[in-house]
């Protein structure tokens, strides 16, 4: 078995050029000085990045306000997902891990719970239930709650359902591997719960909170199913492209796709050297 | 044994997030789609209790058909990922050492740290009419007009099968990698072909692996919505995309509610079944992956 045959390793070649075929044309094209996202190559152009839109007729990424708002409604939603993931991941880590009662293991089982539930089965009980909810407080409060109806802040919610367990999951990993005589020591020595947590527990706990908060950015950044059934009218990066992929889009999205390649590249690197750190 | 109050305070505000969490996120919106699914409009703005979303479902062929073939398509899926990813993981497991091993796994998540779309859009741009395949076949002179691979079920098969082999490769990787050389070599050594020790040694040790790889793609498959959509154009016929329909265009909430609770059922009975089949547990099974 550890010969590996010529067909074998024909085989892995030709495996790799097939993971990356797709990735690579959405690269190249973003260059394509064509007004479509198809060939012939007709030259090098930067202008489906930061083109006005004179030479096409219709603008680059940087310039577009679709675009760019977009994005900017990704960030929206994106920051606030990751910095609640982290901060409700940790609690929910030190209760799986510390806490002592009764019903632990039904809760622990809870919390996988999301990530077999289709996304989009997620998203359209989130956007039933809230708008019922809703429904019931206008009515009761006589105002509008419009956080509760379609549109950014039901994203985040929906997001978070499944988020919430990954974070859980990397936080609860490393606090599992925390040497309590640490925090025994430091309680010795005279130190309040408060001042162990900052100086002693938290340090320790660093390289998964980066890491549970980059994961919850990436995934935020890139979920569709959940995310396509709560959208009002701001729509995150992935529904855009959804929707300018049905339509037939201009060089624009591969200019899109590229930038959001780069952008998880580095993500995923930090991701990586973090997890390194952890060992 | 008795708590003292102060502890119990700070156990039940450090249980508050996760309990509202898992009610108002998770439990309570099931319980109004379970609810909502049993609803039937009697007369305009009212609604009563009944069978008729359900009863819906069996009666329009559409709907059934999209079901079947949905769960169909997500089995064949998940059997050919498995077949493709098989020889992959096994390489990266037992063959590459050191530096080529981590590479060789990286390049298998690289792809999968992108977007889901990212991803889609080149499989559209290599596949359409327009797109690059066809124009190499031109160029090369084997179709004298462009050729359309897009919107059909190939091209659908093609992308799920694309998008699943990571969550294939990872956790067959694993299974593998604990596997003794030694048994490997007993198993030649007793005369065993390549095939038999691969059918009677490796195979079955990889059997975790195997089913916690199996579970996740096809969870995934199912539960898909851009790849069918995008990839199989009309001829997508994808399950949630019926889900979207009755919501979102139809505003026909029970129905979509009832399509929903269908789709739950079917992901939740295959994964109950595969570990059933297997004897294993969830969270040994999503450890795995």
């Amino acid at each position: 078995m550890n010969r590996p045959s010529l067909a074998w390793k024909l085989y892995i070649a030709a495996f790799y050029v097939f993971l990356f075929a797709p990735l690579l044309i959405v690269a190249i094209f973003a260059f394509n000085a064509s007004p479509f996202p198809s060939p012939p190559w007709r030259g090098f152009t930067l202008e489906w990045f930061t083109g006005s839109g004179a030479a096409f007729g219709k603008p680059g990424v940087l310039t577009d306000p679709v675009w760019l708002s977009s994005i900017g409604n990704s960030f929206k939603v994106a920051i606030p997902v990751a910095l609640l993931a982290v901060l409700v991941g940790t609690v929910n880590a030190w209760v799986l891990e510390r806490a002592e009662f009764r019903g632990k293991t039904f809760l622990a089982m809870m919390m996988l719970w999301p990530l077999v539930i289709p996304g989009v089965v997620l998203g359209i009980s989130i956007l039933a239930f809230f708008s019922r909810l809703a429904n019931g407080l206008e009515d009761w409060l006589q105002t509008d709650l419009d956080f509760l109806r379609p549109g950014l802040s039901l994203v985040i919610l929906g997001q978070l359902s499944f988020i919430l367990t990954i974070s859980t999951l990397i936080i609860a990993a490393r606090l599992r591997k925390f040497d309590r005589s640490l925090e025994e020591a430091a309680f010795d020595l005279g130190a309040s719960r408060t001042r162990v947590l900052r100086t002693v527990t938290l340090p320790f706990l660093r390289p998964s909170l980066i890491g549970a908060g980059l994961v919850a950015l990436l995934m935020s950044f890139e979920n569709f199913n959940t995310t396509l059934m709560l959208v009002g009218s701001d729509a995150p990066l992935p529904i855009t492209m959804y929707g300018q992929m049905r339509e037939g889009a201009t060089p624009a999205i591969n200019a899109v796709s590229l930038l959001l390649m780069l952008g998880v590249g580095g993500i995923a690197s930090v991701f990586a050297l973090t997890a390194k750190a952890e060992r | 044994m008795m708590q003292k109050p102060a502890q119990r305070l700070t156990l039940f505000l450090l249980l508050a997030p996760a309990i509202l969490w898992l009610g108002l996120l998770i439990v309570l919106p099931h319980v109004e789609i379970l609810v909502l699914s049993f609803s039937e409009r009697v007369a305009p703005r009212v609604y009563a209790f009944g069978f008729r979303n359900y009863l819906e479902f069996f009666t329009e062929p559409l709907y059934w058909r999209t079901f079947a073939r949905t769960a169909f398509m997500s089995i064949l899926v998940t059997a050919l990922t498995l077949v493709l990813a098989f020889p992959i993981a096994l390489y990266i497991a037992r063959v590459a050492q050191g530096r080529v091993k981590a590479m060789l796994l990286l390049l298998c998540l690289l792809p999968f740290w992108v977007s889901e779309l990212v991803r889609t859009l080149g499989w559209m741009m290599l596949l359409r009419e327009t797109g690059v395949v066809s124009y190499i076949l031109r160029a090369v002179g084997a179709a004298d007009q462009p050729v359309e691979l897009l919107y059909n079920d190939g091209a659908v098969i093609l992308g799920l099968v694309y998008g699943g082999l990571l969550f294939m490769i990872v956790p067959l990787a694993n299974a593998l990698e604990s596997l003794e050389p030694a048994v490997v070599e007993a198993g030649f050594d007793l005369g065993g072909s390549r095939w038999t020790v691969l059918r009677r040694i490796v195979i079955p040790h990889a059997m975790p692996g195997i089913v916690a790889g199996c579970i996740i793609v096809f969870m995934l498959t199912v539960g898909n919505f851009a790849t069918p959509v995008l990839l199989g154009g009309k001829n997508g016929l994808w399950f949630t995309e019926q889900i979207y329909a009755q919501f979102i265009t139809r505003f026909n909430w029970p129905q979509g509610a009832a399509f929903g609770m269908l789709l739950l059922l079917l992901s939740s009975a295959i994964v109950w079944l595969g570990l059933r089949l297997t004897g294993q547990s969830l969270g040994t099974t999503l450890k795995q992956a």
